[in-house]
């Protein structure tokens, strides 16, 4: 179940590891794509916690309504739309619920109407769609995350900058499903939500 | 990485300040945004608005071409990232004057994606919006399992056929119907000697060898379609206008306009004598065309290398278009 406290850590513990991870993430974007995941994310990951910062005893939409626009005004690229689309989506679906799989469903469905990829694309939608389903499961791990991030080398991009390379995409793990990666990691580490 | 900056955090909005205030008669900037917008403001009234847009890192485009005759606004993105919906829709609302919007995409992911939400949230506004997606770059295979072809230099094509248009008065619909058919005609490909190096990340985006080129490169060092050994700028023209025929039919008894495009660290004297080559072997062709631009357009921050660009006019209002007065920094 998702709380305004929890989401607050949750998202905080997502900063951490992706300013922590912001060479390794532009690194993977460099032979497949334009060498800024990173920066673009670690800018846009600053501006969640500072807004984040700013309030005073929100609810749940406001928590995920902040993050969302914080995200679309400062990353820039695809993955703030993407990212900032997720998270407007889990605000909307905040106003009537709160569990886990109804605001995770409604953050994946917003992924795929932005960016129009779907399962085998080689975006952050083959790390969401096998974790989500997880989720629900209730049987996410790190392995299982882990896996899904490896998994995405061996596919041929079809979606975003990596398709221009066609076959030469292969044996690259890709970007945005490493930091969609990192967020689920944090979903683990942050008590009572899943 | 050896470049005239200050922290490479501040590259843009410090660029886009030195721009507007070197050019105050030509650009303003929408007040805490990295959108600049015509300083004439008499010139955009009762017209649909034209913004343009897109990462930085390809001076002069897109804020050189704001002005009157061509476009309304522009905004500037992060170094090779798109700017954000909030900052295209601070550039849609100051532009606009009731008659609408169109926008100038090109075809990337990103750029897309945050022009469709800018678009979203300008509708939420009741301001209408159109747009077109550029993708003149017939390097890239064109799929519908691909993200498809890039938008590169023919863009400045685009800016300025629909700049001349709205400035005569046409209707949101008219530019639109004018983009579509406009579109299909710009075709454009490049030749890379050397990467380009985002001040952010401190290397070139790829490693070329001293005496090595690599034909299809896109604007963002995306990777070509070959690698090779350097040759003369003839043999890279004869390369270079084969794939343009190949695509594009070239016909003695049509009319086109030309623009060699350099990246950012091409000399001019090498883009001439690139020019003098494609002109000699369009000649052969029995074609002359009638329209041509040499210069730095679409750049790719300090790339080495050149794109050729031949754009079919179809219709003789768009050579009349490519001559209408403009008032821009760099048109």
């Amino acid at each position: 179940m998702f709380t305004a406290e929890n989401t607050t850590a949750w998202l905080t513990n997502f900063a951490g590891k992706i300013e922590a991870n912001a060479a390794y993430l532009s690194d993977l974007d460099t032979p497949i794509g334009d060498a800024d995941h990173g920066n673009n994310m670690a800018r846009g990951v600053t501006a969640v916690t500072e807004a984040l910062g700013k309030l005073s005893d929100p609810d749940l939409v406001t928590v995920l309504k902040t993050t969302a626009m914080a995200l679309i005004s400062k990353v820039g690229g695809a993955s703030g739309p993407l990212y900032g689309t997720a998270f407007l989506e889990m605000a909307k679906a905040a106003k009537d619920a709160n569990d886990t799989a109804t605001l995770l469903d409604a953050a994946l469905a917003g992924i795929e109407k932005r960016g129009g990829a779907t399962t085998g694309d080689k975006t952050m939608v083959d790390v969401w769609v096998p974790l989500v389903a997880d989720v629900k499961a209730g049987s996410l791990t790190k392995d299982q995350i882990k896996a899904a991030v490896e998994a995405t080398k061996d596919i041929e991009a079809k979606k975003g900058r990596a398709s221009y390379l066609g076959e030469r995409s292969v044996g690259h793990i890709d970007p945005g499903s490493q930091s969609s990666g990192y967020l689920f990691e944090a979903l683990i580490e942050t008590e009572g939500i899943l | 990485m050896k470049k005239i900056i200050n922290d490479p955090h501040d590259v843009v909005p410090e660029m886009v300040d030195g721009l507007v205030r070197s050019y105050p008669s030509i650009l303003e900037q929408v007040p805490d945004t990295l959108a600049m917008v015509r300083a004439d403001k008499d010139s955009m009234k009762g017209k649909v608005g034209i913004v343009s847009g897109g990462g930085s890192g390809h001076e002069p485009t897109h804020a050189g071409f704001v002005g009157k005759g061509m476009l309304s606004g522009a905004v500037a993105g992060q170094v090779f990232t798109s700017p954000t919906p909030d900052q295209i829709y601070a550039a849609i609302k100051a532009v606009d004057q009731g008659k609408g919007v169109f926008l100038v995409v090109k075809n990337y992911s990103g750029d897309v994606m945050n022009f469709d939400m800018a678009k979203d949230m300008a509708e939420m506004d009741d301001i209408e919006v159109r747009r077109i997606v550029v993708d003149d770059d017939i390097a890239v295979k064109d799929s519908l399992y691909t993200q498809g072809r890039r938008g590169v230099a023919g863009t400045i094509f685009m800016h300025k056929v629909l700049g001349a248009a709205a400035q005569e008065g046409a209707s949101l619909d008219d530019l639109e119907k004018l983009a579509n058919a406009v579109l299909p005609n710009i075709k454009t490909i490049a030749v890379a000697l050397s990467a380009a190096t985002v001040p952010e990340a401190g290397k070139p985006g790829f490693e070329l060898a001293e005496d090595e080129i690599e034909f299809g490169v896109g604007i963002h060092s995306e990777p070509g379609y070959r690698r090779e050994k350097l040759r003369p700028s003839k043999e890279l023209v004869e390369e270079l206008l084969g794939k343009l025929d190949d695509e594009m039919h070239l016909d003695p008894n049509k009319q086109y306009a030309m623009l060699v495009n350099g990246m950012g660290a091409t000399p001019l004297m090498e883009q001439y004598i690139f020019a003098h080559d494609t002109l000699d072997q369009l000649k052969a062709k029995n074609i002359t065309p009638a329209f041509t631009k040499v210069g730095n357009y679409m750049t790719s921050i300090d790339m080495a290398g050149i794109s050729l660009t031949l754009f079919e006019l179809a219709d003789p209002a768009w050579l009349k278009a490519l001559n209408y007065p403009v008032e821009t920094v760099a048109w």
